[in-house]
């Protein structure tokens, strides 16, 4: 495992930690939402979800993100603002 | 345009719903109620002449050259101290005055040295104007008497003297200090023919004093008795140009004041609405890097970093750079590119930077240093509020009554905004600071904070979830508020939660090490005593929960309804001149400008029709995965415009690791900086003086960089980046950064109304200025949310992974100092090393003693990481257990020693603690040693012709 390994599946657990106060799946589900909008393709591919040392949340957000794609909007943080929206395109 | 003094009214404006009106020389005025007689006659184009009366500081009343005549009343009362009265009917100018104001400035004269001619301020002297005015032709009384004449003067400060002999004691200076910095370092000492003005010290040496070096007193002084030494080295000024400070995010304006292409000085402008008038040492006075020896001025290329540089043309550079990146992207493809822009150039030549590295690369991996500052700025306040900047402009604050200042030492890291906010606590706001030192702010003169709670590093949600706990079980809560502005789903899981009682300060106290009565008191005033206002800094956002952190922040302004109008809201003191500027304009690897995510395809389909490429629909890499990804060999070369990440990121083996394994490495800077011992390009870039465009400040605040002198190298840093965007084949015309201004307004719907012309006609503008803000909109969320309504945001406490044990018991955090800025690549390039000409270990005298060291003695700081040495300096400013140091010198190299942990969201980087060992030493560390040599080697340049 590469250091860089070691470091993803670290940030992926920190991640699911941060949404502790969701249930199980919505915690998971608001994981694989961040690291959708957040994470490069080679860091996404960069991690199975088979890990051993990956928590059940953080998992969990990778069988989502596997087998169900681009997950809805979970955190008010990964909604995006539409393209020319008068008034409320400074969001970010 | 050529030189003109800046309107000076006599006594400062005066803002007033009623007016009144009178007659002065005969023509009717009209002006608020309150103002002096002084001022309304200025408002009229009248000149009544004065000594100690100046716009800057209050009426004083005491050279009595200003004396007028009213109808009706009876003297000569002086106009700057007597306000104006309805139907008053006042004379500036009548025999008895001209009789009076002659005897005084004889009086004046006769201590003073007829030297004009020979003088620096010669024909820039109020006093001499005022001799002029009054008419004054001969001075009776000789020089045999007592005077003041030949006493020599105090040249300690570097940037300016004190000529005790020019000095009139009208007290400008020392009411300047007062009033306007709010340092109270200059008194008048003595009485009557013997009083003088002191900065005292035993030996009245301004650079041992309290003396700031802000030059508020230099700007006050009416005569030579305190002057610019640029001044008298260089002669008076010819022309001014209004520009903006590259220094913080305070975003200042200034008059660059030149004779030809001669910086003589940098004077604050009255106008600008971010400074009002003031500045501070490293903005009035630190801009001598700009034409340092250590500048380079001409390209350099290198096959390997173990060679030395070598001069070349800017087309071979160029070429080479541009050849070097194609090649890569053939064999590694586009997503091995990427490039960092900066936070201290100017929106323009953002935007540019990050055009080309998605549109030219073809990656989205382009970073900002507002990675390792104030990214989770970013996440916490779109999250709760929909925005991604600072609610408020910073006037706001003199309407706030309670101030709450958590991680932020605005004294030293924002020091004009400080006076400002110093000025409104010593009308009476109260003032609350969490921070695990003692910071200026929590008692200096006339200031005592109500409430300090030295919270132990890395509890920052904690406290705040407490403080949110009292707020919320003592029923404090604004309901209303809340129920017509915020979601109550939210509101409602949030008050559950920090309900708890194992959220109560009782519960946390052996967390946050705050006693619990007095996180109680601090919550009860916060919610209860008026108008509250919080600001921070890194000290929220540089920990592994920066983004919990800024979003508790929220919440609690939510909670009291502190959100909306003047005097209140979320407040981000941002840390580099232009870091919300890069950040609006899409420096961030997941967005474009506007703060639109890359993966949405109809925000792409704009850019990539206005551009004419392709854009890759993913996020890029974050400046942290791009060298975790560079040592995986997945990432290969990068452009790096005016950020020196060697020497500001953390964990510098790291950084060097992952530099060293990239195949190409183009740094753009003024100097050969840290992280250019690892490029294989390096770029000559120019200074804020060099250049025009924008930069944007944390109040949003767009304001205009205007170009005073050619730039050194020959080029503005966008119209380098053109060069290489077009070698790479890309095309781009640009003639004048307002044409890049024009696609960043056609392109992000914050900017819609922004335009050059209009930047310099208005000076400055917020954004957003759209349609729905036509003018921009200097306080946010009046009406409602950005995002509609307001998010409450459950904040689990997660306490770090950094922990203190046997081996490193101290926690280290980490800072910045007044006189330096950043890295320090332009102020220690400056005088400004006078003041502090290395980084110190603050420890607290228990911690020292337990050690054996004693202040000055050297010092082994070690962490998991790494280790250097740097001196101690004893001191009670920092808890027991907790060590603070700054990052300004390479020397120090402080990040050695600090982590690769991070904010869970945005992968800022936990600089505030770092669990660290200190132990007496003898010489520097290993690594610094390898590094000097690294440092020394790296910097060679063959002046050998190129085979």
């Amino acid at each position: 495992m590469s250091n860089t390994h070691a470091r993803l599946i670290y940030m992926a657990n920190q991640i699911a930690r941060n949404f502790s106060a969701l249930d199980h799946e919505a915690a998971a589900m608001a994981t694989a939402d961040h690291i959708q909008q957040f994470w490069d393709p080679r860091m996404k591919a960069g991690i199975s979800g088979d890990e051993p040392d990956l928590s059940p949340v953080a998992a969990r957000a990778f069988v989502i993100l596997r087998t169900e794609g681009e997950p809805p909007p979970q955190t008010r943080a990964t909604v995006f603002n539409p393209v020319d929206e008068g008034g409320r395109s400074d969001a970010g | 345009m050529g030189y003109a003094k800046q309107p000076d009214f006599g006594t400062p404006e005066v803002r007033s719903d009623r007016t009144v009106t009178l007659s002065i020389d005969g023509r009717e005025v009209t002006v608020p109620e309150g103002t002096s007689v002084m001022r309304a006659a200025a408002e009229i184009g009248g000149d009544i002449p004065k000594l100690c009366a100046t716009d800057m500081v209050k009426s004083f009343g005491s050279c009595r050259l200003c004396l007028v005549e009213v109808e009706g009343m009876r003297g000569t009362p002086a106009s700057c101290t007597t306000p104006v009265t309805e139907g008053m009917v006042v004379k500036t100018q009548t025999p008895r005055l001209e009789k009076l104001r002659r005897g005084v400035m004889e009086l004046y004269i006769s201590d003073h040295p007829l030297d004009c001619l020979t003088c620096s301020a010669n024909n820039d002297c109020e006093l001499q104007d005022a001799a002029a005015d009054v008419g004054l032709r001969d001075v009776r009384y000789g020089y045999d008497g007592a005077h003041h004449l030949g006493q020599a003067p105090d040249v300690s400060n570097p940037y300016f003297l004190f000529a005790p002999d020019k000095c009139i004691v009208c007290s400008r200076c020392v009411r300047a200090c007062d009033e306007v910095q709010g340092t109270l370092a200059l008194t008048v000492d003595g009485r009557g023919f013997a009083s003088k003005i002191s900065a005292g010290t035993t030996e009245d040496d301004f650079l041992s004093s309290e003396c700031v070096s802000c030059g508020a007193c230099v700007q006050a002084c009416p005569t030579s008795a305190l002057m610019e030494k640029s001044v008298k080295e260089h002669g008076k000024p010819e022309r001014s140009v209004v520009t903006t400070c590259a220094y913080c995010g305070v975003g200042c304006t200034f008059r660059a004041e030149m004779r030809g292409e001669q910086l003589v000085r940098m004077v604050p402008w009255k106008e600008g609405k971010a400074n009002r008038g003031h500045s501070c040492v490293k903005g009035r006075f630190a801009w001598g890097y700009a034409n340092h020896k250590d500048r380079i001025t001409s390209p350099m290329i290198r096959d390997s970093i173990d060679e030395p540089w070598r001069e070349v043309s800017w087309a071979e550079a160029i070429s080479y750079a541009a050849g070097r990146l194609k090649d890569i992207r053939a064999e590694h493809g586009a997503r091995a590119l990427g490039g960092i822009t900066s936070s201290r150039c100017t929106n323009e030549e953002t935007f540019l930077v990050q055009k080309l590295v998605r549109g030219g690369f073809g990656s989205n991996n382009v970073d900002t240093c507002a990675r390792v500052c104030h990214s989770p700025t970013g996440y916490g306040l779109k999250t709760t509020f929909g925005t991604s900047a600072g609610t408020q402009d910073f006037d706001s604050v003199e309407h706030s009554d309670v101030i709450l200042v958590i991680g932020a030492n605005p004294t030293d890291a924002h020091p004009v905004f400080a006076s400002r906010m110093k000025r409104r606590l010593r009308q009476g706001a109260k003032l609350i600071v969490i921070d695990p030192r003692r910071i200026d702010l929590v008692r200096s003169p006339h200031i005592e904070a109500a409430h300090h709670l030295p919270l132990q590093p890395g509890t920052n949600v904690a406290v705040l979830t407490a403080m949110a706990h009292v707020i919320v079980t003592e029923g404090l809560v604004d309901a209303k508020f809340v129920q017509e502005r915020c979601e109550v789903d939210a509101f409602e899981d949030w008050a559950r939660f920090v309900s708890d009682e194992s959220h109560s300060p009782e519960r946390l106290e052996p967390v946050t090490r705050v006693p619990a009565e007095e996180l109680r008191a601090a919550a009860r005033l916060f919610a209860t005593g008026g108008n509250g206002a919080i600001y921070y800094g890194l000290g929220v956002t540089e920990h592994s929960q920066g983004s919990s952190t800024v979003m508790a922040i929220a919440n609690l302004a939510m909670a009291t309804g502190n959100i909306g109008r003047p005097g209140v809201g979320v407040n981000p003191l941002r840390g580099q001149n232009n870091v919300q500027g890069a950040c609006d304009m899409g420096s961030f690897p997941h967005e474009l400008s506007g703060y639109r995510h890359i993966s949405d395809a109809e925000t792409r389909a704009l850019f990539e029709q206005d551009w004419g490429v392709t854009l890759d629909a993913e996020p890029g890499l974050r400046i942290n995965n791009m060298l975790d990804a560079a040592c995986d060999g997945t990432f290969r070369a990068i452009y790096i415009q005016g950020e020196d990440i060697l020497q500001s990121d953390p964990d510098t083996k790291h950084v060097a690791a992952g530099l060293e394994a990239m195949d190409c490495v183009i740094v753009h800077d003024l100097f050969l900086n840290e992280t250019a011992n690892y490029a294989h390009v390096f770029l000559p870039g120019s200074t804020f003086l060099e250049k025009d465009g924008t930069f944007t400040n944390a109040e949003r605040r767009i304001q205009p960089v205007r170009r005073v002198m050619d730039p050194a190298n020959g080029y503005e840093d966008w119209q380098v980046t053109q060069l290489l965007a077009n070698a790479m084949g890309l095309g781009w015309d640009y003639g004048h950064p307002s044409e890049i201004l024009a696609e960043i307004a056609r392109l992000t719907p914050t900017f819609a109304g922004v335009t050059w012309e209009r930047l310099c006609a208005v000076g400055s503008l917020q954004w957003p200025v759209n349609e729905a803000n036509p003018d921009g909109a200097p306080v946010m969320h009046i009406d409602g949310f950005v995002r509609g309504k307001g998010h409450f945001v459950v904040t689990e406490y997660v306490p770090t992974d950094e922990k203190t044990g046997p081996r490193f018991p101290l926690l280290l955090t980490t800072g910045r100092i007044l006189s330096h800025y950043n890295v320090g690549a332009q102020t220690r390039r400056t005088a400004n090393t006078a003041w502090h000409p290395e980084d110190l270990l603050e420890m607290h005298p228990v911690d020292a003693e337990n050690r054996g060291l004693k202040d000055g003695d050297w010092a082994r700081l070690a962490s998991r990481k790494g280790e250097t040495t740097l001196r101690v300096k004893v001191t009670e400013r920092v808890a027991p257990g907790v060590v603070y140091t700054t990052f300004h010198h390479p020397e120090t190299q402080a990040n050695v020693v600090t982590t690769d942990y991070s904010d869970w969201a945005t992968n800022c980087p936990e600089y505030k603690v770092t669990a660290v060992q200190v132990a007496p030493s003898n010489g520097p560390t290993d690594w610094q040693e390898d590094y000097a040599d690294l440092s020394e080697r790296s910097r060679r340049i063959s002046h050998e012709p190129a085979e």
